[in-house]
């Protein structure tokens, strides 16, 4: 390219190219969360807080962003069906609570119902995407939402027996199960936390965070995860090569669903509660909204856009609700914010879909 | 001059500075039966959508020149204003609404109405139909055809045929039809449905319609045309009363010879009686390009062309062994049977495959020029992999040590194999594409229009290249192409398809005649035979 540009052109090149890097979107909301702590910073509420608030919702939002990867890396498109594996992970978490798990053991037989139940989910929903290609983004937050209100059903009616999770008169389970009770609360973020001046760093929490991205990371340069972007990129080409794409779909997205349930542990148990019932039916769009605003595309997503784009979204969300209600005094101004920037970004992204579903 | 209906004169046309059609001069009387032929490109499409005003020529800067009709020139901005003018198309591929019955497709949007109390509020877009002068007007155009179809009948179920009738029906009912092209009409018939066209045709040229009729078959224009004006390469060849000439004149003039053949043989080439490939009864579902029952032995050693005109199932045999479309018969490679329909299986035996299709199938446009060219080695052969744990990793170093070696034995112009493949020109694409399928050590390479869209210079490099594999390497080669003239420089023996079937072998050497004659699929030959004619549309 470089070479049929002349001297006078490269500059403007450089400059847009350094601008198409980085990306629309990701370059207003990190404009905007600058402004608004700038804001912040002159209505006297604290940086470090902000700071350490930051950090710490980025690293239990990481992993549920960092599910979209395999999905929208294998063609399928951003996995608006999150709640599988949401629900998959909060029921292998309140398992663990009945079996009377606490602390560390808590986490760790969590995971381990979970896990094999969100392959399994992914497997099923795998399929239903290669019966549904070309508008798989539509039927996947259908399929989610519907597991959610399938779920709602569950909850009440399964037989579990553990007073900490039920309801004080008649059965199932409680909206919302304090962690606290079973030991696990900030179990990930309270390991090896340090701090640096007023700012909190969660290490634990961090530390798994890196290493599911770490991992994601690996795959994505391993024969198979190659094999799964190239069916991604071009089906045409794949196929040409001899891949099996709807195999390596369903395969992406049992990875994705996995991903979901693994992120629903960490981030029940930095936020101390698991919420149950409606309260996953919404949590695809967050985490979608991230890693578009972090670069990824609905047909191209890279680990790098998950940290970037984790760090933005949940910095501005972190940033503006204090800042809103300080600035717009007895006003729900902060949450409005959020559901305008969270989907308008999400509406920005679907349009610039150009033939990267299909 | 009066009776000349129609006339193009000094039609020139440009796209984007690429010359397609150059001083055109021919007209057409009224009445007569004037046929257009050309090969793939020579530049009919374009002519017609000059004459109708297509958007694809107004957008593109016009053209050059007058198109008259009846001594006036016109210049029409629209197919509408073309409509209006008198000017009709039948089409290759039919424009009918299969709900609707004859009468409804012959009148739409031209419907005859009359008033009711609605329509006396709303307007005249809710006027009532009126079924009876419209059921006549249908009644008339199909006679006119001599076609006994009932006008109420539901155009779903009826045989091709006669929906080309419907067809044609549409154009003739419309009010000073002057002109009517039809646009390789016989092309989905059967033979006697064929037959029944020709006729219906003749008659409407009898009524003194002028009209324009583009066709590959010879033997059709040859029967039914009154002139013939050949096409090539966007220039006029002739016109020619067809009194004056025959089929096998008019297929030499129509592929003629565009550049000067240079065969160079080598001593070295070694060619084996063993059938390498043989290929019994194979039909591939490619859109476009159907094969149906295709046999062909190649041998070891050989390089075989394989041509026809676009749409007649040349793509599809190279598609259908690979898998990429669905396909069934009887393969057999290297002495073992092939099973179809599974890429995986086609690459892991032996077969390298460069697809036609260089940026949407051949090549990730977005990724680096190492990735595209090991790609499918990787994938399929598990080369350039280490490894790790449970994971089966990248080997950076061999692939580019590889990637580099590639580079310089097949001279890809690149800043670095990191570069994008989108980036590099059509040549050097192409180059990348062979170069992946050389990565997986085939036995036996299919490569599907290896020149198309790549300059001059860069096309002789490629087909050097695949001259110098095959000499060096003894490497199989099976070339499908559209272009004869590159098929004849390089191949030992030319298969011409027609209509998904292996119409014949040539040598390169036999004269433009017979190619002509064998890719317009003429049956003349075969007029004692009539049991050897087309198949009915499968």
């Amino acid at each position: 390219m470089s070479e049929i540009n002349g001297n006078g052109n490269n500059l403007l090149q450089n400059s847009r190219s350094l601008f198409g890097n980085i990306g629309l979107p990701t370059a207003i909301i990190a404009a905007f969360w600058f402004f608004t702590l700038v804001v912040g910073h002159f209505v006297g509420i604290s940086m470090s807080t902000l700071v350490s608030d930051t950090i710490k919702r980025a690293g239990m939002n990481g992993i549920l962003v960092l599910a979209m990867v395999p999905a929208i890396q294998s063609g399928t498109g951003p996995n608006f069906a999150l709640p599988i594996g949401i629900v998959c992970g909060l029921f292998g978490l309140v398992c663990s609570i009945e079996m009377d798990m606490t602390g560390m053991a808590w986490l760790l037989v969590s995971f381990a119902i979970a896990i094999p139940l969100a392959a399994f989910a992914g497997f099923i929903y795998g399929k239903l995407m290669n019966a549904v290609k070309g508008s798989e983004m539509t039927i996947a937050t259908y399929t989610g939402f519907s597991i959610v209100a399938l779920m709602c059903l569950a909850w009440l009616m399964i037989p579990f027996k553990n007073p900490k999770m039920g309801w004080f008169i008649g059965t199932g389970l409680r909206e919302t199960i304090q962690l606290d009770a079973v030991g696990a609360a900030q179990i990930l973020n309270n390991f090896l936390q340090f701090r640096i001046g007023k700012v909190i760093i969660p290490t634990g929490l961090l530390l798994t965070f890196g290493f599911f991205s770490t991992l994601v990371w690996l795959f994505f340069r391993s024969k198979s995860g190659i094999a799964i972007s190239a069916g991604g990129i071009n089906p045409k080409f794949a196929q040409a090569a001899g891949l099996d794409i709807d195999r390596n779909r369903v395969f992406a997205n049992v990875i994705s669903t996995i991903l979901g349930a693994i992120g629903i542990i960490v981030y029940s148990q930095s936020y101390g509660y698991a919420q149950l019932y409606t309260a996953p039916l919404m949590m695809a769009f967050p985490a979608v909204a991230a890693v578009l605003i972090g670069g990824a595309t609905a047909s191209r997503a890279k680990v790098s856009h998950v940290i970037v784009g984790v760090v933005l979204f949940q910095g501005l969300l972190t940033t503006a609700l204090p800042v809103a209600n300080e600035v717009f005094v007895g006003t729900d101004l902060s949450e409005i914010m959020r559901m305008i920037i969270q989907n308008g970004i999400i509406l920005y992204a679907l349009t610039q879909v150009k033939r990267g579903v299909q | 001059m009066s009776e000349s209906l129609l006339q193009f004169k000094n039609v020139s046309k440009n796209y984007y500075g690429n010359r397609v059609l150059t001083d055109i001069n021919f007209d057409v009387k009224r009445g007569e039966i004037h046929a257009l032929i050309g090969e793939n490109g020579a530049g009919k499409s374009t002519l017609m959508n000059i004459l109708f005003g297509m958007p694809v020529i107004t957008s593109t800067g016009g053209y050059e020149g007058d198109v008259l009709i009846d001594g006036k020139v016109i210049n029409f901005k629209s197919p509408h204003e073309a409509m209006y003018a008198g000017i009709g198309m039948v089409h290759q591929e039919f424009m009918l609404i299969p709900g609707y019955t004859i009468t409804e497709n012959i009148k739409i949007n031209r419907e005859i109405t009359y008033p009711n109390i609605v329509s006396g509020v709303f307007g005249k877009r809710l006027e009532t139909l009126d079924m009876v002068k419209m059921n006549n007007d249908a009644r008339k155009a199909l006679d006119k055809l001599d076609i006994g179809i009932d006008e109420f009948t539901m155009v779903a179920g009826l045989p091709v045929g006669h929906m080309q009738f419907v067809e044609i029906a549409r154009e003739i009912d419309k009010t000073g039809i002057k002109i009517l092209v039809f646009d390789e009409p016989t092309a989905v018939l059967t033979e006697s449905e064929a037959k029944n066209l020709l006729a219906a045709v003749r008659r409407l040229a009898d009524r003194g319609i002028g009209i324009i009729f583009i066709s590959h078959r010879l033997d059709e224009i040859v029967n039914v045309a009154d002139r013939v004006t050949i096409l090539r390469d966007g220039e006029l060849v002739v016109t020619k009363n067809i009194g004056d000439t025959d089929a096998v004149e008019i297929a030499s003039l129509m592929v003629g010879r565009k550049v000067a053949i240079e065969r160079v043989q080598s001593e070295k080439r070694k060619i084996s009686d063993q059938v390498f490939l043989n290929v019994k009864d194979l039909h591939v579902a490619m859109p476009g390009e159907m094969v149906k029952g295709i046999d062909i032995e190649v041998r070891k050693g050989e390089i075989v062309g394989i041509g026809g005109l676009a749409g007649q199932g040349k793509l599809g045999i190279a598609n259908g062994i690979m898998g990429t479309y669905p396909s069934r018969g009887d393969i057999t490679f290297n002495g073992k049977p092939m099973k179809l329909n599974d890429p995986h299986s086609a690459i892991a035996s032996g077969i390298g495959f460069v697809s036609e299709d260089r940026k949407g199938v051949g090549l990730l446009l977005n990724e680096s020029i190492e990735l595209n060219i090991a790609f499918t080695a990787m994938q399929v052969g598990n080369m350039f992999l280490k490894n790790k744990g449970p994971f089966r990793f990248q080997d950076d170093t061999g692939l580019r040590k590889h990637a580099l070696k590639m580079i310089k034995d097949l001279d890809i112009r690149c800043e670095s194999p990191l570069q994008h493949a989108g980036n590099l020109s059509g040549g050097n694409q192409q180059k990348v594409c062979v170069a992946r399928a050389l990565t997986q050590d085939p036995l036996f390479l299919f490569v599907s229009e290896p020149t198309r869209g790549i300059d001059i210079g860069a096309k002789k490099l490629i087909l050097d290249l695949l001259l110098k594999l095959n000499e060096e390497q003894g490497m199989t080669i099976v070339m499908t192409s559209s272009e004869l003239a590159e098929l004849r420089s390089i191949c030992d023996r030319i298969v011409i398809i027609c209509e998904g079937r292996v119409e014949g072998v040539l040598p390169p050497d036999a004269s433009d005649a017979e190619f002509g004659l064998m890719m317009s699929g003429s049956r003349i030959k075969k007029a004692e035979d009539p049991l050897e004619g087309r198949a009915p549309n499968v």
